[in-house]
């Protein structure tokens, strides 16, 4: 069971690490430290494919020739490719990352130059007072 | 059939992308022509693919490779009788949706912004065609996140007016990426456990490897990310603020088409994907579903009465009308099917009529929304606020509407199933929603009016498409068969991936 754990450590960072950024989703108040949270919980999943794609011993997927036949160069069979789709895939869920951060972090800017403040209970609490007057759009 | 035809699916998605970046690019004050271009363009694009099909048997799928690349290596494009039909309602909605959008825009967003407002816009529109249009587990997450994305910058755009906006926008950013997230994770597993990432490949393979503890964790993870999108109970509680504090374009165009395309993901999700193992698909749709969707129908509608925003009710009587489609799909048959895809269609005819109707008649009243605001408007703007219930009585279910067409398949579907009792929940949640649309009509026509009476000017913008979906949701209710059909048609092509 231990041995399994173990030879499987990268799954267990993926799976710890995913749980501290939803956790600092929930539970932190701090607007900033949210998109910091949704930042980690994405990057585990990036780690977790990119661990699906890594084999032992693989290298890049780069075809090697090991030889040239009549019909010019063949690639060699011995070579142990890791996959590159996760790699690929992962490029494009960093980019989303990188925008959903982005755009995140804007509009804390916004919610600070409206409420004065980027703590969630702090906002609340005068979002219930704009209720309360019934000030409405 | 002629040969362009094939390229439709890549048109319909990329014209709205590609003019985005036009969009958001040329001086603001072509923002709503290009929009409304493009929007049109990609209408009149499905409704040429929907004659296509209809004239086809239901099994017949079209199937485009981007870029040449064959499935199940390159990226398809994939459109059966199910993908033409919610791709119509969304592209047909959206165009109506921004033809009000200019008089709706004018008091709300300034008017140097509309440029890149509508950029924003069409890639909303297009990520959203895109959404349903590919079959491509991983390309799906992308257009997930391009619409959602946009979306998200909408909603911030009420932020000039209504700082709340800013908060509903933040939040909707944080939980439909986490949703998103949510279904990367289960694409992975299936991914890691099948090797492909086409859909239809996965259904074939994914039976294979049943036995194996990943494929369910990919499962729950893939359903619950859709699920959070969809707004589907108890994942719903970032849909009535984003709604209820967003430009009243920009709720026009989410309500009658944002989550109607994650539904549909959700149906494919379930019965495509992973309709080729035995009995689970039921298996969720029965035990998960079903009670979800009593709960929003019930939930939905009781907070609608309670509410003093009309804006607000009308984004929580949403709740309730995800439930009622849920319900359709939870049911597993070919008649559960077919009612669901019947309400996706007229639900979005009719929350996009209510919307444009309600923005018209807040905009006389300096946009406000709440229900004593609103005190006679009714009587001083009888055109839009005419058109505005019709589509009302339409979601109750009024006979003669679209919205009695829905719940009389629904009813049907419900009792084929044999739930009684499930019979009579949504009975009774159709009484109750005639209390919150009576609260509607009560303060619009019979009370009197905080500012004189005289009649207040309505705009023809508004009027237009509010009265094109009045009239299209009399038309339906009528002459249903339209919509049956294509419905039926999709059913039998989601069926025919479950054993």
């Amino acid at each position: 069971m231990l041995d399994q754990l173990l030879s499987h450590w990268n799954y267990i960072i993926v799976v710890l690490l995913m749980m501290i950024g939803l956790f600092i989703v929930i539970s932190s108040m701090n607007l900033v430290k949210k998109l910091i949270g949704l930042s980690l919980f994405q990057t585990s999943v990036f780690l977790f494919y990119i661990s699906l794609g890594k084999i032992e011993g693989g290298t890049a997927p780069i075809i090697i020739t090991s030889g040239h036949g009549d019909h010019g160069s063949y690639p060699s069979h011995d070579i142990l490719y890791s996959n590159p789709l996760p790699h690929v895939l992962i490029l494009t869920a960093i980019v989303v990352g990188v925008a959903t951060t982005a755009l995140g972090l804007s509009l804390v800017l916004r919610i600070k130059a409206s409420f004065n403040s980027i703590e969630e209970d702090e906002i609340l609490a005068e979002k219930r007072v704009m209720k309360s007057e019934g000030r409405s759009s | 059939m002629i040969d362009w035809i094939k390229h439709l699916p890549a048109i319909i998605v990329v014209l709205p992308l590609l003019v985005a970046v036009i969009a958001a690019l040329l001086p603001a004050r072509f923002g709503w022509v290009l929009a409304l271009l493009a929007t049109a363009g990609s209408s009149l694009a499905s409704v040429v693919m929907m004659t296509d099909f209809m004239t086809r048997w239901a099994g017949f799928r079209m199937s485009y490779h981007l870029g040449g690349w064959a499935p199940p290596w390159g990226i398809e494009f994939s459109v059966d009788h199910a993908t033409a039909l919610v791709i119509m309602v969304i592209s047909g909605l959206g165009f109506v949706a921004t033809m009000s959008s200019k008089s709706l825009f004018a008091n709300e967003i300034s008017s140097d912004d509309l440029g890149r407002v509508y950029g924003a816009w069409l890639l909303t529109f297009g990520g959203l065609l895109g959404l349903v249009m590919t079959a491509d587990a991983f390309n799906l997450f992308v257009f997930f996140e391009i619409s959602s994305l946009a979306s998200v910058t909408l909603v911030a755009m009420g932020g000039g007016y209504d700082k709340r906006a800013l908060i509903a926008a933040f939040n909707y950013l944080i939980i439909g990426a986490i949703g998103a997230t949510f279904y990367v994770i289960g694409v992975g597993f299936c991914y890691a456990m099948t090797g492909t990432l086409n859909m239809l490949d996965l259904a074939v393979r994914l039976p294979e490897v049943n036995d194996q503890i990943p494929v369910y964790i990919g499962l729950a993870f893939m359903v619950t990310g859709v699920m959070v999108k969809a707004a589907i109970f108890p994942m719903h509680f970032w849909l009535p603020p984003s709604y209820g504090h967003a430009p009243m374009a920009v709720t026009t165009l989410l309500a009658a088409v944002a989550t109607k395309a994650s539904l549909y993901i959700l149906v494919r999700v379930l019965m495509t994907i992973f309709g080729g193992i035995d009995t689970l698909p039921q298996l969720i749709l029965q035990w998960v579903l079903i009670p979800l969707s009593l709960m929003a129908i019930l939930l939905g509608t009781i907070l609608a009465i309670y509410e003093r925003d009309a804006k607000l009710m009308l984004a929580q009587s949403s709740i309730a009308q995800i439930g009622y489609i849920v319900l359709g799909f939870g049911m597993g048959s070919l008649a559960g099917l077919q009612a669901g895809f019947i309400h996706i269609a007229n639900h979005a005819m009719i929350k996009g009529g209510m919307f444009i109707g309600l923005g018209g008649l807040a905009m006389a009243v300096a946009g406000k929304t709440k229900l004593n605001d609103l005190a006679g408007v009714g009587r001083r703007m009888p055109f839009t606020a005419t058109g505005f219930l019709i589509c009302g009585l339409s979601l109750i279910g009024l006979p003669l509407t679209a919205g009695f067409i829905s719940k009389l398949y629904l009813i049907t579907a419900v009792i084929e199933a044999g739930y009684w009792q499930i019979v009579a929940i949504v009975l009774f949640s159709s009484a109750l929603s005639v209390i919150y649309l009576w609260r509607l009509i009560e303060v619009m026509w019979f009370t009197p009016s905080n500012s004189g009476d005289g009649r207040l000017p309505e705009q023809v913008m508004i009027y237009a498409p509010l009265w094109i979906l009045a009239l299209a949701n009399i038309w339906f209710g009528i002459s249903a068969s339209t919509i049956t059909e294509m419905s039926y048609g999709a059913a039998q092509v989601l069926m025919g991936g479950m054993t």
